[in-house]
């Protein structure tokens, strides 16, 4: 199993660096997952997403669709590629802690 | 999270449900992992997004090996019909849009969308029949100029 240590914390994580566990996950660890993935300030647009990310996964065991997510975040489709343009689900799953999506939507 | 594949533009030629939806998926999804997109609709392609013919795409349930039922059975009035509401409840149901919203949240993800100029000029067609996240009618040899330095996948 990989780890890696982020402000001396050591976590659990996968091929891709994705949390294994979201336990594990604090805010001040999201903004260290934020700066790996080149974002090195977290906007209330992102905190935005990734909180609904996070809640969604907790609460379904499953991330949302892109769809979802710009229907039911705040956040619409055009925002969410501003605020995350190499992939708005993948990227806040990264920063929230959770799973890379699986979904093909 | 290096991607290799670094832009996509696929070609929907195709006017049935089953034509259709695989391009725009692909599309959505490249968007998704960051891969810069373009869709181009030619010939029948072109229903997706035609304002009026896009409400009535359908499964082709004659001459469709795939959906192994008998040709005759395929061809009785209404059979394709019920077929195509199935198909579109399934999608529905993997939480796929409908054509229509598809294309907007495509559009809005950054993916180019453009009809193809011969064909539109052969159906005696306008700008002013398409949905608006169709960006422009272009000629193939802009097609070739958008799509360069990536793939072009043919549907």
């Amino acid at each position: 199993m990989a780890q890696k240590t982020l402000g001396g914390k050591t976590v659990e994580v996968d091929d891709q660096g994705f949390l294994k566990n979201p336990q594990d996950w604090s805010e001040e660890l999201a903004k260290l997952l934020a700066t790996e993935i080149g974002i090195g300030d977290l906007q209330e647009g992102h905190w935005k997403v990734v909180k609904f990310m996070r809640e969604r996964f907790l609460k379904n065991g499953d991330s949302p669709s892109i769809r979802t997510l710009g229907k039911e975040s705040g956040v619409n489709t055009k925002e969410l590629y501003a605020l995350f343009p190499k992939g708005p689900a993948k990227l806040a799953a990264y920063v929230a802690g959770i799973p890379k999506p699986r979904g093909c939507i | 999270m290096e991607n290799t594949i670094k832009k996509v533009s696929i070609i929907i030629s195709k006017g049935s449900l089953e034509g259709i939806y695989p391009g725009l998926i692909m599309a959505n999804g490249a968007r998704m992992e960051g891969i810069e997109a373009n869709l181009f609709f030619t010939f029948f392609g072109l229903d997706a997004i035609h304002k009026k013919k896009q409400k009535h795409i359908k499964v082709a349930t004659v001459g469709n090996p795939g959906l192994h039922i008998p040709t005759w059975l395929g061809g009785i009035p209404g059979m394709s019909a019920l077929v195509s509401w199935r198909m579109r409840k399934s999608i529905e149901s993997l939480d796929i849009p409908p054509i229509g919203e598809f294309l907007e949240l495509i559009h809005d993800s950054g993916c180019g969308m453009y009809a193809c100029k011969a064909t539109v000029d052969m159906f005696k067609m306008t700008k002013a029949d398409f949905v608006s996240p169709v960006d422009e009618i272009i000629t193939v040899g802009e097609f070739y100029e958008k799509a360069q330095g990536g793939e072009i996948i043919f549907t």
